[in-house]
């Protein structure tokens, strides 16, 4: 109760809505219970569960819940509660995430060998507009070719990347399209599907 | 087999000893924040394998909790250079 | 034999790319191209150093159907997946500092985060 008034004294705009603090903690300890039952899996003779483990893990998972809910689901978001995000999320790591991290290092190996450099920090707009995504962007960009993010402007989204070898012309405009990367796969695409 | 990973836990503990030329040489202090997230970066890795030397699961749940909290201690130390704490 | 054959392809591939990252680190002349060598390279190269473990664990696994082996695999996946998502926010935090405390790119064609803060 205490947290939800001081949320709403801060922010302005929400009401009360009867039930806001008990609906978090359902996806909260489902969520823990999921983690609790990854970590120990393997350990017992009930399929690979034992009994008083599954017990132990729901307990545990009640607990956190109870504290952690209002962290965990601050902005009385639940868009990420479809298992179909989770999937889209899952194909979008193994397949083009994983290709353009590859890339990603033969391109900064080739980097290393022959020092060829010429860096910068650019604007880059993004057009998110939930957290979610533009920290799946700045994290996937990060860690992908030739680019690492540096700021976040808070109002407009738009990152600050800085880029190890920026093609000439490419510093001259003031806001950088997230199409100016050198990316095979359209990242903003994919994440618009999972989180947005 | 037991060789080939312990090879590979000798070059990572060798790579380990060049990056903390970069540690000691700075020459500023994010310089030297880099070198250390690479050294946790580099045991995070090793601790995995000598899960696979020594046969057990403790190894791999301890560079787990590892990699966790260095990444704590990683944005500490960014944020009080940053200017916002301390 | 071929499960070795893997191991060692994929333990030698990480362990390239964690020497790249390393080299990179000491050659590179200022802390964000610096930060792209650490961030790339050691995460991608631990990356395999993980897939060599779990494939290991999962030949280990169909072999003896030890339980031990299933907690073993799904533990280093947790680790290399924990690792590469705090390797890449904390890279970011790095930068953010540096940026804050006055570092500027040393060698640089346009800094537009230092544009925007001045005015």
């Amino acid at each position: 109760m205490i947290n939800h008034d001081y949320r709403c004294e801060h922010e302005g705009i929400e009401q009360y809505v009867p039930g806001d603090d008990v609906i978090p903690f359902i996806p909260t300890a489902v969520f823990a219970f999921a983690v609790y039952l990854l970590l120990t899996a393997g350990g017992g003779d009930l399929g690979v569960w034992s009994p008083s483990e599954l017990l132990m893990g729901a307990v545990l998972a009640v607990i956190a819940a109870a504290v952690s809910r209002n962290f965990f689901c601050k902005n009385r978001d639940y868009r990420m509660a479809n298992p179909v995000r989770w999937i889209i999320l899952a194909v979008y790591v193994v397949v083009p995430f994983f290709i353009e991290m590859a890339k990603a290092n033969v391109d900064v190996a080739y980097r290393v060998i022959t020092g060829r450099i010429r860096p910068g920090i650019v604007r880059m707009q993004t057009g998110f507009t939930t957290d979610l995504s533009v920290l799946l962007l700045a994290n996937s960009i990060t860690l992908t070719p030739g680019t690492l993010t540096v700021g976040i402007d808070e109002e407009t989204n738009d990152l600050f990347v800085h880029m190890i070898n920026i093609r000439p012309g490419v510093e001259e405009k003031s806001v950088v399209d997230t199409g100016d990367i050198n990316a095979w796969f359209r990242f903003p695409a994919w994440i618009r599907r999972i989180a947005e | 087999m037991t060789d080939v990973w312990l090879i590979a836990v000798m070059v990572l503990a060798g790579l380990i000893v060049l990056t903390l030329a970069r540690l000691f040489a700075g020459p500023t202090p994010p310089d030297r924040v880099v070198a250390l997230d690479t050294v946790n970066t580099l045991t995070v890795a090793s601790m995995i394998l000598f899960g696979v030397i020594f046969r057990q699961i403790v190894f791999v749940d301890v560079a787990i909790v590892y990699a966790l909290l260095s990444f704590v201690g990683t944005l500490y130390i960014a944020k009080y250079l940053g200017g916002e704490i301390g | 034999m071929i499960v070795d054959a893997v191991i060692l392809i994929f333990l030698a591939v990480g362990l390239l790319f964690n020497t790249l990252g390393v080299v990179g680190i000491l050659r590179f002349p200022d802390v964000y191209t610096r930060l792209h060598a650490e961030t790339k390279t050691t995460t991608f190269g631990t990356i395999f150093i993980g897939l060599a473990v779990v494939v290991y664990g999962v030949s280990r696994l169909s072999g003896s159907g030890d339980g031990e082996y299933l907690t073993f695999t799904l533990h280093t996946i947790i680790a290399v997946v924990a690792l590469a998502f705090t390797n890449a926010t904390g890279a970011h935090a790095i930068a953010r500092a540096a940026h804050r405390s006055g570092q500027r790119p040393a060698p640089a064609v346009v800094d537009r985060l230092a544009e925007v803060k001045e005015e």
